[in-house]
């Protein structure tokens, strides 16, 4: 018996939790003071000053743990969460399959219960995890050090940057050198952390081929180039041939060469930052590694260079001796602590397993199907009337690829982010690109390898009906999301407004009654 | 809530000549002698049809909607048809509507400060008001005329009505300055596309609903050309003669100054102030030969992205040779270069060594330490 | 029987079989899977296989791998611990584990707040409980950690004040300086001061003599690395607002059950880390970093990552969430330099949620007074042990204390090996991290400890120092 699938997602229109409850209702009780301390503790003077003491109590819910489990329960059901779907089209994510067995490991109280500050005799076992997965992530990367303490690509870039700052400070050339290069494509935070850093952004746009041209490059490096940060392939799947060499230029002029390995997912034992000459990578576990995405973290990127950087990589940095796995703080020329304590700990156990349930063939394999599926997945979207895709089409794609609705759209008065909320009503996500658009009405698309192919042929199929609704029932997309927890929000105008916009429950009632006294 | 609900008054100009060409094979429609041609031809108002799917739009909110209009087939029929208060505005003129018309009408419902002025046309329509009522009034286009190369008109009538929806609704709308063209009708009936730039109109900016701007800017673009102004005055130099075209990011950078700039012409600065506006071939030849150090900066026009040669033709080629490709500065928001999808700037400065000289690729400023090399034909 | 080369098919990669490779490439009308990789030259691909130990393809086996390298820990949990400084033990109801292993928000990442629209809803609950406990209208998503948020509110003062000066109270985790001079220090001037001897609170003439009109912000924390609570926080606010400086304090929301907001003592900015409130320590990974302001334009622009918003829908009494003040841009002060916007540490947020609506006021007010028993009975029971003083002894705690070990024969380091030994984790030594502290620890005790623990360190102190 086969049913056409009619998706329709749990709406449970739930109150906000600071509107539910009554007084006096408890979700979790505490243990009581003890007596006996209670009358010691009368000849050590209060700790808390009365005129800080709080007396009016904070208006957080009181509501019974009944109700509070439930609530939750039913805002995850409002929640699609990529477990659920051939998660297709958040791409650029590397939504793949996050393996439940990685869940139980970060959940073992063996792991759980570590304080960062403990001593380290009491912690080989946590070490050795985060140490090895260090030593996996140089192999696969051909780096020669690492840090897993940013916790996100973007900090790893950002600390990529700082390193690289390091480097040029040591040389003298600190001040002289403060432009980096990138390209359209790469990934904004590729221009964006350099920029928080303080450097100026040169961004090389690509040629017909979808890359830029190795005279565009030439015309702006100089003495002044810091460093060239790129990812490879970018979010349309092309992969510069020529990187090697472009690293070779940046390298003429004394500049760095930093790698976004954030598309690493075609790569895994294929190819290598080390080979294409590259000083520093970085990689996301949430991407790459099968960590989970956690609504938005928390999540790890991690930093690779190569000898010549390595002093300068955070501190501390998690060294083994040949007998015992030891924190480094002896770092003199670090950059310094990127963030709190070594990084999303959690994310390193589930790395390390992931790698070690797959190995070096299984990793090969990963990169294969994914890179298999990609191209699997394009035949049939471009059979779809009107998608295209830009820069050479026909020819085979890495790990993801950037698609465009443009022609089908372009006599309507529909646009992607209408098609973005129509396919909520497939039980699908959609990302169109990063802002701003290069490609008009964008949508990329990353199949990963975690879905089989009736998985991609459903998605392009859903495609497919969308693709006729334009022609047959634009309204029913404008109108739309029709299947989710919520209908559409059709006026934004609430959240750039200072005068309308809620940022909280309390603002909310506060505006209420005002409105109300009138 | 008691008493009267105010209505909200929108104007409307229909041009009931536009895109007559068009439709019966002629190119464009300007000009007695095309138009004569094309109603012998049986060619029937094209412009009526597309105020017609515009204004459907707004039937949901007919009660709260009152249409200032001008008479007959300018716009009250059409709109008393569809069963719309209308306010007819009183027409001196006698016989056949002209472009005079459309004028009159722009420049009385300026005076009204209506919150839109809609009207439906092509790039001679849109020339039309904004000889009369230049930027100083919101306006949008309801396009009907054969391929509109001026930036003020929704993408299709459809979707000129959706922006109508948002200011009845008294949703907040950001206004640009948006490009007005001009195109050399004859040159086009021959097979050339020479536009030039026109002048400005203030036209309601939703992205995905106006033409080229399909595509969203994440930051506000005033925002960004406010940027790009504040990186180019930052780091002008003494003594430095800076000739600066036509366009509204370049307008930004005398604003910044605390300057007030034509919009369509060339005007010099040096040392934060304005030594002379609206400087033709000649005069620019002259300001260059008093100032050895000298620069020149401008934004791409128009819908392709001309560097020169559309809009700024007082930027002769001799004016670039003698102050140097290398001190030619070029500024625009990564958002105007997006747009171009991937084709390159144009240079046709009328010297084709010239221009070959500039063929490659070019740094264009896009914001405060951003630059993006972008290729150039 | 001749044994073929079984291909190894793999669970988490449907399209790992034999059959199903062979549609890809059938389909695809390629000859194998090399031909997909045509684009990257020869002289970048990788000659051989990856030196990777393993696989271990059976789960059981890879469960049983991975749970004996764990077994090499010893935890919090099987020893007793007095460790804090940044990372708390602290009760986490089950609730607060169910919710965050919840497969619909553990997997989730960007969807739309339509598809996603509990994700939404459950993190703009969190700000606005936050903002309830806090006193302040104004609460972003979490940022990576408590760091980040300390060091984007001083460049999120700069910003709004165009001014580069921080005046920084010394009182904070030494790892704190390290960030702070990284992130901020090429566009911001730094200046520490100096926290007084007695007190350990922010030393006055210090503030007094350095505030000045290139301030831009004062930055303390309440309470502080000692454990010290600021009890001067109107005065301090009052100075530096004369100057029209911006008043930033790092606390911790488990402390606002029993403790007064830093927003009633005049605070512009209040920043910390939520990991107390329902997170495991999870050896530093549970880190989660908030700001939060008055809803002021000026402030909210300022902010360095997102903020949800109610927005009503086209359904009449329906509302669904997106990004408060999306476009935000701040032209002035554009030097002091942008922030990006990325992942970050959304499902912390999502877990004190949970903890917040679990423990409601009276929850953190027991909470609360439980820590302040524990302190007090702490300070009661050590002080009398020789060879311990009890540092900035007339001073107000919370949950943290700093002991002076100077008087004793042994170094920190030598006592927390012996404790150890009796199967107790001593205190975070302090020694060479701030002048003329050596030999001192910070000492916590949250509402996990109880008499027992506490008379157990007392008992082990006295052997370890006799």
């Amino acid at each position: 018996m086969t049913t056409e699938r009619a998706y329709h997602q749990a709406r449970w229109n739930e109150p906000i939790i600071l509107d539910m409850g009554g007084e006096g209702e408890r979700g979790i009780l505490l243990p009581e003071v003890e007596k006996e301390m209670l009358e010691d503790i009368t000849s050590i003077k209060s700790q808390i000053p009365k005129a800080l003491r709080r007396v009016t109590p904070p208006d957080l819910p009181q509501i019974s743990q009944v109700e509070v489990y439930r609530h939750y329960l039913r805002l995850s059901q409002e929640n699609l969460g990529a477990g659920f779907v051939a998660d297709v089209g958040m791409a650029t994510s590397t939504m793949k399959y996050n393996p439940p067995i990685n869940e139980r490991l970060a959940s073992n109280p063996k792991f759980t219960d570590l304080h960062p500050l403990q001593d380290v005799s009491t912690v080989q076992g946590m070490l050795e995890i985060a140490y090895t997965l260090g030593e996996f992530l140089k192999e696969i990367s051909g780096m020669d050090d690492i840090s897993l303490q940013p916790r996100a690509g973007s900090q790893a870039i950002y600390a990529n940057m700082a390193m690289i700052r390091a480097y040029h400070d040591k040389n003298g050339q600190g001040t002289q050198r403060d432009e980096v290069i990138t390209t359209i494509f790469s990934h904004p935070s590729d221009a964006a952390a350099p920029s928080a850093a303080g450097y100026k952004i040169i961004t090389l746009y690509p040629e017909k081929n979808g890359y830029p041209s190795i005279e565009s490059l030439r015309s702006v490096v100089s003495e002044r180039t810091a460093a060239f940060f790129t990812t490879n392939p970018d979010d349309t799947g092309i992969f510069n041939p020529l990187i090697k060499e472009f690293n070779d230029i940046v390298h003429a002029v004394g500049g760095l060469c930093a790698y976004d390995q954030a598309n690493a997912n075609g790569l895994l034992g294929i190819a290598r930052a080390r080979e294409a000459g590259f000083d520093l990578c970085h990689f996301n576990l949430h991407k790459t590694f099968s960590t989970p995405h956690a609504s938005g973290g928390p999540a790890t990127g991690v930093s690779c260079v190569t000898e010549e950087l390595a002093a300068f990589l955070p501190s501390p940095h998690i060294s083994f001796d040949g007998d015992r796995y030891y924190i480094d703080e002896d770092r003199p020329e670090s950059i310094g602590k990127i963030g709190q304590f070594y990084g999303v700990a959690a994310n390193f156990i589930r790395a390390y397993a992931w790698i070690m349930a797959h190995g070096a063939e299984g990793l090969k394999e990963v990169s294969e199907i994914a890179v298999l599926n990609n191209n699997y997945l394009m035949k049939k979207v471009l059979e779809i009337d009107g998608i295209t895709i830009p820069y050479e089409p026909g020819k085979p794609r890495l790990d993801q690829i950037r698609y465009s609705w443009h022609e089908l759209l372009k006599d309507t008065h529909l646009d992607i982010v209408d098609i973005a909320n129509r396919s909520a009503d497939y039980g699908m996500h959609f990302f169109y690109s990063h802002h701003p658009y290069v490609v008009p009405d964008p949508a990329t698309l990353e199949p990963t390898e975690s879905y089989s192919y009736r998985d991609l042929a459903k998605y392009a199929d859903d495609w497919r009906k969308i693709a006729t609704e334009v022609k047959n029932d634009p309204e029913k997309i404008l109108t739309s999301p029709h299947m989710a927890p919520i209908h559409k929000m059709s006026d934004l105008t609430p959240l750039s407004d200072p005068e309308k916009w809620i940022p909280s429950w309390r603002v909310f009632k506060k505006k209420k009654r005002s409105v109300h006294s009138d | 809530m008691n008493g009267l609900i105010q209505k909200v008054k929108i104007g409307l100009i229909v041009n009931p000549l536009a895109g007559i060409g068009g439709r019966v094979g002629l190119k464009g429609s300007d000009g007695d002698l095309t138009q004569k041609l094309a109603i012998a031809k049986g060619a029937v108002p094209h412009s009526m049809v597309r105020t017609r799917e515009a204004l459907e739009m707004l039937l949901p909110y007919k009660e709260q909607v009152e249409i200032i209009t001008y008479p007959g087939e300018m716009g009250e029929n059409i709109a008393k048809e569809l069963g719309f208060e209308v306010s007819v505005l009183i027409r001196s003129a006698l016989g056949e509507f002209s472009a005079e018309d459309t004028k009159k009408a722009a420049v009385v419902m300026c005076s009204l400060q209506l919150p839109i002025i809609l009207f439906a046309g092509g790039d001679g329509t849109a020339r039309d008001i904004y000889d009369a009522v230049g930027d100083n009034c919101p306006v949008l286009g309801i396009p009907a005329g054969v391929k509109i190369h001026s930036a003020v008109y929704a993408i299709n009538p459809a979707a000129a009505g959706s922006i109508a929806q948002m200011i009845v609704t008294k949703q907040g709308l950001i206004y640009f300055e948006s490009e007005v063209m001009d195109l050399d009708e004859e040159a086009y009936r021959g097979g050339k596309v020479n536009t030039r730039l026109y002048g400005y109109l203030q036209v309601p900016r939703v992205d995905r609903l106006v033409q080229n701007t399909k595509s969203p800017s994440s930051k506000n673009e005033f925002n960004v050309v406010q940027e790009i102004a504040y990186e180019i005055t930052q780091s002008m130099d003494h003594d430095t003669l800076y000739l600066v075209g036509p366009g509204t990011t370049t307008r930004a950078i005398a604003t910044t100054l605390g300057l007030s700039k034509t919009l369509l012409g060339v005007d010099a600065i040096r040392d934060l102030k304005l030594l002379d506006v609206d400087l033709d071939e000649k005069g620019l030849l002259s300001l260059l030969g008093k100032y050895p150090s000298r620069r020149i900066i401008v934004t791409p026009i128009g819908g392709q992205g001309y560097l020169f040669g559309r809009g700024n033709q007082q930027i002769s080629n001799e004016v670039i040779r003698m102050v140097g490709k290398e001190n030619v500065i070029v500024i625009a928001t990564e958002h105007k270069l997006f747009s171009l999808q991937g084709e390159p700037l144009l240079v046709d400065t009328g010297d084709a060594v010239l221009d070959a000289q500039f063929t490659g690729s070019i740094k264009v400023i896009t914001g405060i330490g951003k630059r993006m090399v972008y290729p150039v034909r | 029987m001749i044994k073929m080369n079984k291909k190894v098919v793999y669970p988490y990669i449907p399209n790992s079989t034999n059959a199903a490779r062979s549609t890809l490439i059938k389909s695809l009308e390629i000859t194998s899977a090399e031909d997909v990789f045509s684009a990257i030259p020869s002289h970048l691909r990788l000659d051989r296989p990856l030196n990777l130990p393993g696989p271990i393809l059976s789960e059981y086996h890879l469960e049983k791998h991975v749970n004996e390298i764990l077994d090499n820990n010893q935890t919090a949990n099987d020893l007793v611990s007095f460790l804090g400084s940044g990372c708390y033990q602290h009760f986490i109801p089950v609730v607060c584990d169910e919710i965050s292993h919840r497969n619909e928000f553990l997997t989730a990442y960007s969807g739309k707040s339509y598809e996603d629209h509990g994700r939404y809803q459950a993190l703009f609950e969190y700000q606005s409980m936050m903002a309830e406990l806090l006193n302040m209208d104004v609460v972003n998503l979490p940022t990576y950690d408590g760091l980040q948020a300390s060091a984007s509110a001083m460049r999120m003062a700069a910003n709004i004040t165009g001014r580069k000066q921080i005046l920084v109270g010394s009182a904070i985790h030494p790892e704190k300086s390290s960030k702070f001079v990284e992130y901020n220090g090429k566009s911001l001037d730094i200046v520490y001061l100096p926290f007084d001897d007695q007190s350990g609170e922010l030393d006055m003439t210090a503030l007094r003599a350095s505030l000045s009109k290139e301030t831009a912000a004062i930055y303390l924390e309440s309470p502080n690395f000692f454990g010290v609570i600021e009890t001067k926080l109107k005065e301090i606010s009052a100075l530096a607002h004369r100057f029209e400086a911006i008043v930033i304090v790092n606390t911790d929301p488990i402390s606002l059950g029993v403790l007064v907001p830093p927003a009633d003592l005049g605070a512009d900015i209040t920043c910390g880390d939520i990991q107390s409130l329902g997170i495991h320590m999870q050896f530093g990974g549970g880190q989660a970093g908030f700001m939060a302001t008055r809803n002021d334009p000026k402030y909210v622009l300022e902010f360095p990552n997102r903020i949800y918003g109610l927005v009503p829908t086209v359904t009449p009494g329906e509302s669904g969430f997106g990004e408060v003040a999306f476009d935000r841009t701040s032209f002035v002060g554009r030097e002091n330099g942008k922030e990006w916007v990325g992942t970050m540490a959304n499902l912390w947020a999502i877990t004190a949620g949970v903890y917040l609506s679990l423990m409601g006021p009276q929850g953190m007010r027991d909470v609360g007074e439980l820590i302040e028993s524990n302190v007090r009975y702490a300070i009661l029971r050590l002080s009398k042990v020789p060879g311990i003083k009890i540092q900035f002894g007339e001073s107000n705690h919370f949950r943290e204390i700093v002991l002076d070990f100077s008087k004793a024969k042994k170094t920190v380091e030598q006592i927390n090996r012996e404790l150890l030994k009796k199967n107790i984790m001593g205190g975070y030594d302090i020694s060479g991290k701030f002048e003329g502290f050596d030999n001192h620890a910070v000492y916590c005790f949250t509402e996990v400890q109880n008499k027992e623990t506490i008379d157990a360190l007392e008992k082990a102190l006295r052997e370890v120092l006799a």
